[in-house]
C-alpha cells in the first residue's frame, strides 16, 4: 500500500462528507425542499472516493444518475450542489440540471447523467480528446450494474479498445438497477469477466473497501496514462437507500441490506484508521463537526439563493 | 471558382477547415479508406493521417457519442452516420446528450459538433437506407439542421457548420451527390438562418428543400411557358428557420405551396405553413399547399419509389390549385 496518512485521512474524509451530504439530502427531500427525484449514493462512497483519489483536474469522470458521490469525490462544491437540487439559480447548473444533470468541466466533471449507459461513450470520447491533444488526461467512467446492459456500454468499450484510449470503466454494481437483480440481469457472475470479450484487463474488487478501490484503480489510470489503452474495474457494493428517496425497495430483504450495512465502508475504514493510529477518535469528531459546518452552510447558501427568473427559461439552449 | 460536384464541394470543405484547425478530426464507418459510402471523404485519410481521419466500426452510438465527449472537452469532430436512418441506434447520443448539454449544465457546455449524414430516396435503396429525417431533428432543441441543395451552399453551410459551436445535423439528399456547380476555391460561409430564394417570381412561393429545389425549379421553368411566375425559396437551414424570408415571399405572391420529400405527416412543412399561417395569413389569397411523401416507408420496387418521391407534375399540380 502506497497510501500514506493523509491521503487515508483525506479519503475518510470524502467519504463522511459523501455520508453527511446524502443524509441530509434524503432528510430535505422527505421535509419538501428538493422537487424531482433523488438518487443517494449512501453505502457507495469508497468506490468514488478511492477511484478519484488518482485523479487531478485534467482528468475526466463521467456520472450516473446516482452521482452526487462522484461530483464530491472529484472536487465539487457542495454548496452549488446543494443549491442545484433546490433548483436555485446559484446552483451548478442554474437549477436548469438538477440531480441528475451537475456538471463541472472545469474539475473535468462532465456531468451526472439522467440515462443509464449514457456516459460510456463520453468517456471515450474525452479519453479521445486527451490521447489526440497529447496530454497525459485519462477519462473515468462510472456505470452502475444496469448500464452494464446497455449496448452504448458494448460499444464505448470495444471502440476504446480498437483505439487503445486513456479511460478506465468503473463497475459500480450494487446489484440492482431499480428492482431489477444482477442475478436476472447477467449472465456471468461478474461484469468484469466481460472485458475479455473487448480484450482489456478486468478486475473484480470490494467496492467497500476503499484502499482496494484505490489500488486498482491506480493500476488501470496508470495504465491508460502509458498509452496502454483501457480497463475495467468492478467494485462490489449496496446501497444502502432505494433506488430513489421514497423507494420502497419490495424487490429486496432486509436481511440482505443488514448484511451490507455490517460491511458499510465508512466504519471499515475508520475502525482501520485507528488501530493503525492514523486517526484518534478526536480526530473523528474533528472531522464531522467541519463537514456538518460546511454542510449547514451550503444548506443555507441553497435556501436562501434565489430561484432562476422564468426569464431565463429559454436561455442557453445555443452556444 | 471552380466546376466540381456536390460531393467534391462538401470534401473540400473538410479539407479547407481541417488546413486550419488541427483539432477537427474525421469519423465515421468506411470514411478512410475507403473514402466513405459516397466517395465524400475520398483523400482525407491520404492528406490528414490516421489520427485525423478515423475509421471506426459499425458502432454508431459510440461514434456520436465520443464526438460529444470530445467536443466537450475541446475537439472540434465532424462525423458521418453513413445513412441517416442510422440515427435510430444512436439517437440518445445526440439528442439527450449532446442537444442538451449546454442546457442541462446551465450554459457551460460546448459541444462543437458536425453530424454529416445522407438521407433520401432515388437509389433503390429501400426503407432503412433512404429516409428524409429532417423534421425529426427539428423538434429537438440544442441541434441545428442544415439541408444544402447545391454544390456552392454545401461548402459554405458545412464551414459554417465546422465553426459552429453546436451539434449540427448536416443531411446530405444522396440524390445531389453528382450534381455538378460552381464553387469558389478556399473559405467561405453560409450564414445559418439565411434562406436563399433560388429563383425570383410573382405568383406563387414555392418552399423546398435540398433535391425538390431542383424539382420546383423544374416547374417553374414549365409554368413560366404558360405565363405563372413562381419564387422558389430555400430554407437551406431548418432551424434555425428563416421565417422573415418565407414570409416576405407569400407577402409579394399570396400563395404557397411547400415541397418536400419528407412524409407529409408532421413533416417540415407542418412547421413552415403553421407559421406562415401566423405572420402572413391576411396576405394569403388560397389555402397553403404541401407536395410531400405518403405516410409509409420508402418502398424498394423501382415503380412505387418512383411514386413515393414527389413529382414536378405533383407540384404544378398543386399550383395549378392554389392559383385557380
Amino acid at each position: 500500500m502506497d497510501l500514506t496518512n493523509e491521503q487515508l485521512i483525506e479519503m475518510y474524509t470524502t467519504m463522511v462528507k459523501i455520508r453527511t451530504f446524502e443524509n441530509r439530502v434524503a432528510e430535505l427531500f422527505a421535509g419538501g425542499k428538493i422537487p424531482g427525484f433523488v438518487h443517494l449514493y449512501v453505502g457507495e462512497e469508497a468506490v468514488a472516493t478511492g477511484v478519484c483519489a488518482n485523479l487531478t483536474d485534467k482528468d475526466y469522470i463521467t456520472s450516473t444518475h446516482r452521482g452526487h458521490g462522484h461530483l464530491i469525490a472529484k472536487g465539487g462544491d457542495i454548496q452549488r450542489m446543494m443549491a442545484e437540487l433546490f433548483g436555485k439559480k446559484t446552483g451548478y447548473c442554474k437549477g436548469k440540471g438538477g440531480s441528475m444533470h451537475i456538471a463541472d468541466l472545469d474539475l473535468g466533471i462532465m456531468g451526472a447523467n439522467g440515462i443509464v449507459g449514457g456516459g460510456p461513450p463520453l468517456a471515450s470520447g474525452a479519453a479521445l480528446a486527451c490521447q489526440y491533444l497529447g496530454n497525459d488526461g485519462v477519462a473515468v467512467c462510472f456505470f452502475g450494474d444496469g448500464a452494464s446492459n446497455q449496448g452504448t456500454t458494448h460499444e464505448a468499450m470495444n471502440l476504446a479498445s480498437c483505439w487503445k484510449l486513456p479511460v478506465v470503466f468503473v463497475n459500480e454494481n450494487n446489484m440492482y438497477g431499480i428492482s431489477s437483480c444482477t442475478r436476472n440481469s447477467m449472465c456471468v457472475p461478474n461484469v468484469a469477466d466481460r472485458a475479455g470479450g473487448y480484450g482489456i484487463p478486468g478486475v473484480v474488487v470490494d467496492g467497500n473497501d476503499v484502499v482496494a478501490v484505490w489500488e486498482a484503480a491506480a493500476e488501470g489510470i496508470n495504465r491508460a496514462r502509458q498509452g496502454k489503452g483501457p480497463s475495467l474495474v468492478e467494485c462490489k457494493t449496496y446501497r444502502h437507500r432505494g433506488h430513489f428517496e421514497g423507494d420502497p425497495c419490495a424487490y429486496r430483504e432486509d436481511a440482505e441490506l443488514e448484511e451490507w450495512k455490517e460491511k458499510d465502508p465508512i466504519p471499515r475504514l475508520e475502525r482501520k484508521l485507528v488501530a493503525m493510529e492514523v486517526l484518534t477518535e478526536r480526530k473523528i469528531e474533528e472531522i464531522k463537526g467541519a463537514l456538518q459546518n460546511d454542510l449547514v452552510a451550503a444548506e443555507q447558501f441553497a435556501e436562501e439563493s434565489p430561484f432562476p427568473d422564468v426569464s431565463e427559461l429559454t436561455e442557453d439552449v445555443y452556444t | 471558382m471552380s466546376n466540381m460536384t456536390f460531393a467534391q464541394a462538401i470534401k473540400d470543405a473538410h479539407v479547407v477547415e481541417m488546413e486550419r484547425d488541427p483539432n477537427i478530426y474525421v469519423a465515421g464507418e468506411d470514411v478512410g479508406v475507403f473514402g466513405g459510402c459516397f466517395g465524400v471523404t475520398a483523400g482525407l485519410l491520404e492528406q490528414f493521417g490516421e489520427k485525423r481521419v478515423k475509421d471506426t466500426p459499425i458502432t454508431e452510438s459510440a461514434i456520436v457519442g465520443t464526438a460529444v465527449g470530445a467536443a466537450s472537452v475541446g475537439l472540434r469532430p465532424v462525423i458521418e452516420m453513413m445513412f441517416v436512418d442510422f440515427i435510430g441506434v444512436a439517437l440518445d447520443q445526440l439528442y439527450n446528450q449532446a442537444g442538451k448539454m449546454k442546457y442541462m449544465f446551465g450554459g457551460k457546455a460546448k459541444i462543437p459538433l458536425v453530424m454529416r449524414a445522407a438521407c433520401g430516396a432515388g437509389i433503390g435503396a429501400a426503407a432503412q437506407h433512404s429516409q428524409c429525417l429532417e423534421a425529426l431533428f427539428m423538434h429537438l432543441p440544442g441541434l441545428k439542421v442544415v439541408m444544402p441543395s447545391t454544390p456552392y451552399d454545401a461548402k459554405g453551410l458545412l464551414i459554417e457548420a465546422i465553426r459552429d459551436d453546436n451539434p449540427v445535423v448536416f443531411l446530405e439528399h444522396k440524390m445531389l451527390y453528382a450534381m455538378e456547380g460552381e464553387v469558389p476555391e478556399g473559405a467561405y460561409t453560409i450564414p445559418f438562418g439565411q434562406a436563399d430564394i433560388k429563383r425570383e417570381g410573382e405568383d406563387v412561393t414555392v418552399v423546398a428543400t435540398a433535391n425538390m429545389v431542383h424539382t420546383a425549379l423544374g416547374a417553374a421553368e414549365t409554368l413560366a411557358a404558360e405565363g405563372i411566375s413562381l419564387e422558389v425559396v430555400d430554407p437551406r437551414t431548418l432551424y434555425p428557420l428563416d421565417g422573415e424570408t418565407i414570409f416576405a415571399s407569400v407577402k409579394k405572391t399570396h400563395r404557397l405551396v411547400i415541397l418536400h420529400e419528407e412524409v407529409k405527416f408532421a413533416g417540415s412543412g407542418a412547421e413552415i405553413a403553421a407559421q406562415v399561417a401566423e405572420e402572413a395569413f391576411d396576405y394569403l389569397d388560397a389555402p397553403i399547399l404541401r407536395v410531400a411523401a405518403p405516410f409509409c416507408p420508402v418502398p424498394f420496387s423501382p415503380p412505387l419509389e418512383k411514386a413515393y418521391v414527389p413529382s414536378e407534375q405533383q407540384l404544378i399540380d398543386a399550383v395549378r390549385k392554389v392559383m385557380a
